[in-house]
């Protein structure tokens, strides 16, 4: 019998420190997983590296985490909903390193499925291609090879991007079973199960926790093995 | 109609019934207001959504966990399909998605696109611009054709930092459209009681002047 993953939020926090990489997913403020980021405040932790889409809007969600000063770098592709992290990042009092959403994904995956980088077109000819390495394909040679500006464009070209992981992920469901099985809900499934992937270790918040078997195999998105812990999501947390 | 409105509707003329179309913040959207009778079409939205609608009529009713690219409140229609990020960035740089259309700073005669940072004024970031400029099938630019100091947007060469190089297809303005090709900037279409030599006078780039220009009406 697999074991139940249900822990307090208490329980849940104990894997949390100072320094942490945290994944956190959401776009603007929605999938943004709330509960576990009202126990993060209330912990205090700080120095967090963040890898998230954006950070929601001010005051809310990724944003309370902003406002605490609780992040020290965070990678993201976007944080124009909210003007208290353009603030600090103008101020320098975060650092921030801007990875486009697509390429932020594919880092990701690659990070969480053991893909040692991906080749992407997005960014060629932008600031996002600077200091990294570029491929080209030779389709006479049918080879890839390394080309920087100066040589003559042979063919398609691509960016060689590096895979993305971190220590925890913190993870919104919908429903989750209590070995950890996940299904997601409309467009608040967004990062999240491409984030629970790519972390050495994972918490979900769930909506709903439902008991093992209740959940159709079909239509899980997130399977129980890379699952570590499950809490209770709080609807209030969400205000 | 403002100019905003009429760049809107003449931009919507570009989709074909059934196209997946997605549409940027702002000014894009509009287009949906005057799509051609007879012409339905599916948004795609980067969130993770084939088959966005409409903010619900009263807000407080909609669903939470439905939003828009600008993480409003949003609905989706019958038939919709709801998925990662990560598959919603695979449709747009794979080629799934026939149209994108969004906003400039600035554009030039090359298909060169900047639209996401101004050193020293804005850092909001590129979300998920860079990857629908690279990978939808047509990329349509949508903007005032001068800026409020009157300066053209249309451009010989960026210079703010692109966020994709040699990708846009159409500009529409409120004076006209141009269509990039391998040869330069072609002034395909002009607004109604707006001249050849106006647009030249007001336009950075250089354009190439076919014998017949259409109406953008």
């Amino acid at each position: 019998m697999s074991k139940d993953k249900v822990v307090s939020i208490d329980k849940a926090m104990e894997m949390i420190h100072d320094g942490l990489t945290i994944m956190v997913p959401g776009f603007v403020n929605c999938g943004v997983p709330q509960t576990l980021i009202a126990a993060i405040l209330k912990k205090g932790v700080k120095n967090l590296n963040i890898i998230s889409n954006n950070t929601s809007v001010k005051g809310k969600g990724i944003g309370k985490l902003v406002h605490a000063n609780s992040i020290k770098h965070i990678t993201c592709s976007h944080i124009g909903n909210n003007v208290e992290t353009v603030e600090k990042v103008v101020n320098g009092e975060i650092n921030v390193t801007f990875c486009p959403q697509g390429t932020l994904c594919e880092r990701m995956r690659a990070g969480g499925a053991g893909i040692g980088g991906v080749l992407t077109p997005t960014g060629l000819g932008t600031p996002m291609q600077d200091g990294k390495q570029v491929v080209e394909w030779d389709s006479e040679k049918g080879e890839y090879k390394f080309v920087t500006d100066a040589d003559p464009v042979k063919g398609k070209r691509f960016i060689l991007e590096l895979p993305l992981h971190a220590d925890v992920a913190l993870i919104h469901a919908w429903k989750a079973d209590r070995i950890g099985n996940v299904i997601y809900h409309r467009t608040a499934r967004n990062f999240n199960p491409i984030m629970a992937t790519a972390a050495d270790f994972v918490i979900v918040e769930a909506e709903h926790i439902v008991e093992v078997g209740e959940l159709d195999p079909d239509v899980i998105v997130t399977p129980s093995c890379i699952v570590d812990m499950i809490v209770q999501a709080n609807p209030e947390d969400r205000n | 109609m403002n100019n905003r409105e009429f760049i809107a509707q003449r931009t919507a003329k570009f989709f074909q019934d059934g196209d997946v179309v997605n549409l940027g913040i702002g000014m894009p959207t509009m287009c949906l207001d005057y799509l051609p009778e007879g012409i339905d079409i599916w948004i795609e939205s980067e969130n993770g959504v084939l088959g966005l609608s409409g903010a619900p009529e009263n807000e407080a009713d909609g669903d939470i966990d439905i939003v828009d690219a600008s993480g409003r409140v949003s609905t989706i229609r019958e038939g919709a399909a709801c998925f990662s990020s990560f598959d919603s960035f695979g449709l747009i740089r794979g080629g799934h998605v026939a149209a994108t259309v969004l906003g400039a700073y600035e554009v030039d005669q090359e298909g060169n696109l900047a639209n996401w940072m101004v050193p020293g004024k804005t850092c909001a970031g590129m979300g998920g611009a860079m990857d629908l400029v690279s990978g939808a099938k047509s990329v349509i630019i949508m903007t005032e054709h001068c800026d409020k100091y009157g300066k053209s947007k249309i451009l010989k060469k960026c210079t703010l930092p692109l966020t994709a190089a040699n990708e846009v297809d159409y500009i529409v303005t409120e004076l006209c459209v141009l269509h990039r090709t391998e040869k330069g900037l072609v002034l395909e279409e002009l607004a109604p009681n707006v001249t050849v030599e106006e647009v030249v006078s007001k336009t950075d780039a250089d354009l190439i002047i076919p014998e017949k220009i259409g109406s953008m009406v």
